[in-house]
């Protein structure tokens, strides 16, 4: 094998290691609620996983300052809220989950990926 | 205390939860009287003592709870969402113009075949690399932003692909445009790849561009739903008439309607009487009659009278803002069957780039010559076809359209879950009384013995039965008094638990009950034995009506069968759908009824407090089990069922406890939203198999896997052609849903 193809493979095999690191092996941040939430929607959701208490009500705040087309529609699908986001506009939800569980809240194409964990 | 009103538009509403904190956060302000607000026009209406109030602390009141208040400010006919949707699509139109121009002109000036009828000057690199980098940088600056934003959250997503690709093609054709003496030393014929950069930016964005306007067109029915919303009432107010905004109409004004008006609000006709289309609100296409004292429902449309109606129900409580509510509940939630597309997306954009990478290396490695560009060519290829929105879109489009079609036809679906599930359905249980029956017994029959005539004896038993308070004695005087008979005047008047009433009219003692008061009064009924036999193996309770100690007619009584039962339930047997009907009548009466119907399961007998047992016993037989009820006395059976389906009455639609309201009552739209169901889970995993055969299958032809076999490789720009209709393909076919015939 010559020296560029062994440095095509070594570079392709890395590439795809450090693929999967990035993307697939992040450490999830979780972050506590209570009350209300300003949830940045900007290349994703920040912050990306909430943990809320069970029963009780909790606003979340989201602005969209990014104008992806897939940003901006919020979608909880499990308290059935599909939610337009105009640009630069805050735009306040409400949820009061009943039972716990992890809930994920997505872009309305499914792509960006956010969590509510009820405790 | 003087009060003054107040109206302005509010921002940021989206459920009834909003109208409840904007109210209760106004209604805090000192001096403030009075707060109502409008979910459907997102109006806040407040009373308030002007020497305490300022517009600074409602807009303060109002801002506290989340919202941002309009105050003295003109509302806005068009929403803000239309707007930067509007302006969207119009930036979106004209970088596909330029993209397809200046990537046409390129191609042109590149693709073997066509190279040949080309100026000289496209034909050359630097020319071709300014017209590439407008494309590249400008039209497709889109992708690159989102790529950069959702790199920093270590995400990625159809953009990042589509970025990537895109700058490798781009990143290679400028290398060899500018060094190109570099890429002859390795071997390789200097040949740009402008086009194939440029092509792909503008086809994809002509992809986004139809999917944009498609998937407008699959929240329509809301929009149609909200457009229904009269803008004024003319309310009638000390003694005088005026035209005020709909959101300051408060419950108890009293609102005239005239021909061919709109009604504005939920009330109770108080005086006159007309014919009104209500089609948009149930999907019943034949005006109803009211009169005084009947429910008129707000955005329904006044035919031919004038008639003037009670408020009762404003804002966010119409028939209309509930409809409108749970609409949008449904559009949002998740259906089970999405949920393998919900576990695939996380992790399908890394996925594609750790192909991309393996494909470059595989070619690269074992490609043929050159190499290199058979690698970078497959690699942009891998990375163009991917995509992972038409999996995204196929699930909510379709139950959007889905939910949204059944609306407009007077069925509301609670959420996609219950849509689902419908199509599954083996075992319909319709509750009797109120569901496939009126829930009023009627008069059904007059049947004269002897010399009187039809009407005396109506007249007769109406009369004697005026002092009753049994439910089958009200059947028979609301019949006399339809009949606009003079009522007799009764003396001696005796009610006989279990045999019927008895008294003296004009002289004669009169007795009315059932056989045992004849037997009681040794009346012979010989003669009518086997009309009474008939009525009642039809379901009839049959009366009989003595005078002095001859019998001289008989009146069956009976709870009327709704018209449209019959149909309704042969069509959900033609769906292969077994009918069970329960009921807490004797077995006798609902046999008779069952048999009128067509039915063979009955459960007779049985007391409200069993109902949802009995749905429990037909779920354990291993079948999905639907109830049909009136939504309030049936909640826990309706519950209990996997599909629990409400028949709506009037403004009050039982939303909390069905799966499914039926708002128009009418029975043959349950075989319509169970077909609707089927039709549009058949739509979801149409759109589920397109979007994963899709990928699944291209995917490894974009990497080259038909090569070995057939010398075959996907050229990029066909990739990208793919790729821009594959979204717009899952999005038409939940759009084809709209185009289907139900009814």
């Amino acid at each position: 094998m010559s020296l560029d193809k062994i440095v095509v493979t070594v570079a392709s095999i890395a590439g795809m290691g450090f693929t999967y690191w990035f993307f697939l092996a992040k450490k999830e941040k979780e972050v506590q609620v209570s009350g209300s939430i300003d949830i940045a929607v900007e290349g994703g959701y920040t912050p990306e996983v909430i943990s809320i208490p069970k029963g009780k009500s909790v606003k979340l705040n989201f602005l969209r300052t990014d104008s992806t087309v897939c940003l901006e529609e919020v979608v909880l699908g499990d308290f059935k809220i599909r939610k337009y986001l105009p640009l630069n506009q805050k735009v306040v939800i409400e949820v009061t989950p009943e039972r716990s569980g992890e809930f994920i809240f997505t872009c309305g194409m499914n792509m960006y990926h956010g969590k509510i964990i009820v405790k | 205390m003087n009060s003054d009103k107040k109206t302005f538009s509010i921002k940021g509403m989206h459920c009834a939860s909003c109208v409840a904190a904007i109210e209760g956060s106004l209604k805090k302000v000192d001096g403030v009287l009075e707060a109502t607000v409008n979910l459907a026009t997102e109006k806040a209406m407040v009373t308030f003592d002007p020497e305490r109030v300022t517009d600074e602390r409602l807009r303060s009141a109002v801002s506290n709870a989340g919202y941002q208040a309009l105050i003295n400010e003109e509302a806005k006919t068009e929403s803000d969402e239309e707007k930067e949707k509007q302006k969207e699509l119009r930036d979106l139109r004209i970088k596909v113009i330029v993209s397809l121009v200046l990537g046409g002109l390129i191609l042109w000036g590149s693709f073997p075949g066509i190279i040949k009828t080309a100026p000289v000057f496209l034909k050359n690199f630097w020319v071709q690399l300014f017209l590439a980098t407008p494309v590249q940088f400008w039209a497709g600056f889109a992708f690159y932003r989102a790529t950069i934003s959702a790199l920093k959250h270590r995400t990625a997503n159809m953009d990042t692909l589509v970025a990537i690709g895109t700058t490798v093609a781009f990143g290679y054709s400028a290398f060899v445009t500018v060094l190109p003496q570099l890429v002859i030393k390795i071997g390789i014929e200097p040949m740009p790849y402008f086009d194939t950069g440029t092509i792909i930016i503008g086809l994809i964005l002509l992809g986004r561009y139809f999917e944009a306007r498609a998937k407008a067109g699959t929240s329509e029915a809301i929009k149609k739903l909200i457009g229904l919303q009269a803008k004024t009432a003319r309310v009638v107010r000390d003694g005088k008439e005026a035209d005020i905004p709909i959101s300051e109409v408060i419950i108890g004004d009293s609102i005239r309607v005239r021909p061919g008006e709109k009604i504005p609000v939920d009330g109770i006709i108080t005086d006159g009487e007309s014919s009104i289309d209500e089609s948009m609100l149930t999907g019943e296409s034949m005006p109803v009659d009211k009169i005084t004292g009947n429910i008129v429902v707000g955005a329904t449309m006044n035919k031919t009278g004038t008639f003037t109606f009670n408020a009762t129900k404003i804002g966010s409580e119409t028939m209309l803002a509930q409809i409108i509510k749970l609409v949008q509940e449904a559009q949002g939630s998740k259906a089970p069957i999405q949920r393998l597309a919900d576990s695939v997306s996380s992790y399908f954009v890394p996925v594609v780039i750790m192909l991309a990478f393996l494909t470059f290396a595989v070619w690269y490695n074992f490609g043929p010559s050159p190499t290199l560009l058979f690698a970078l060519l497959n690699t942009v290829a891998v990375l163009i076809i991917a995509c992972p929105c038409a999996m995204g879109l196929a699930t909510p489009t379709a139950i959007m359209v889905g939910t949204g079609k059944g609306a407009e036809h007077g069925i509301l679906i609670k959420d996609a879950e219950s849509l689902e599930t419908a199509h599954k359905i083996k075992t319909i249980i319709f509750d009797k009384t109120g569901t496939l029956t009126k829930g009023q017994p009627e008069v059904t029959d007059i049947i004269p013995i002897g010399s009187i005539s039809r009407d005396e004896l109506l007249k007769l038993a109406g009369s004697i039965e005026k002092g009753s308070e049994h439910s089958l004695a009200e059947a028979i005087v609301r019949a006399a008094e339809a009949k606009q008979f003079m009522v007799s005047k009764v003396e001696k008047f005796q009610a006989i638990p279990g045999h019927g009433v008895e008294g003296v009219i004009d002289g004669a003692r009169v007795v009315f009950g059932n056989k045992r008061l004849m037997d009681k009064e040794s009346i012979d009924i010989g003669s009518a034995n086997k009309e009474i036999g008939e009525m009642e193996n039809n379901g009839k309770t049959v009366m009989m009506l003595g005078i002095g100690n001859k019998l001289v007619g008989l009146i069956a009584v009976a709870d009327i069968i709704k018209e449209s039962a019959k149909e309704g339930l042969a069509a959900l047997q033609k769906l292969g759908i077994e009918v069970v009907m329960i009921t807490g009548d004797n077995q006798r009466t609902a046999t008779a009824i069952g048999k009128t119907l067509g039915i063979t399961r009955i459960l007779a007998e049985v007391l409200p407090d069993q109902k949802e047992a009995e749905v429990r016993k037909i779920q354990a037989e291993g079948k999905v089990v639907a109830m049909v009820g009136d939504g309030i006395n049936d909640a826990p059976a309706l519950a209990a069922a996997d599909v629990g389906i409400a028949m709506g009455s009037g403004t009050d639609v039982a939303i909390e406890a069905a799966d499914i309201t039926l708002i128009n009552k009418d029975l043959r739209s349950i075989a319509t939203a169970i077909i609707l169901s089927k039709k549009t889970m058949r739509t979801i995993r149409l759109n589920l198999f397109w979007a994963f055969g899709y990928n699944v299958i291209l995917i490894p032809v974009a990497m080259g896997i038909l090569y070995p076999f057939f010398h075959l490789l996907l050229n990029p720009i066909f990739a990208s052609v793919a790729m821009a209709t594959s979204s717009v393909s899952v999005v038409s076919n939940s759009l084809l849903l709209k185009r289907k015939k139900f009814f």
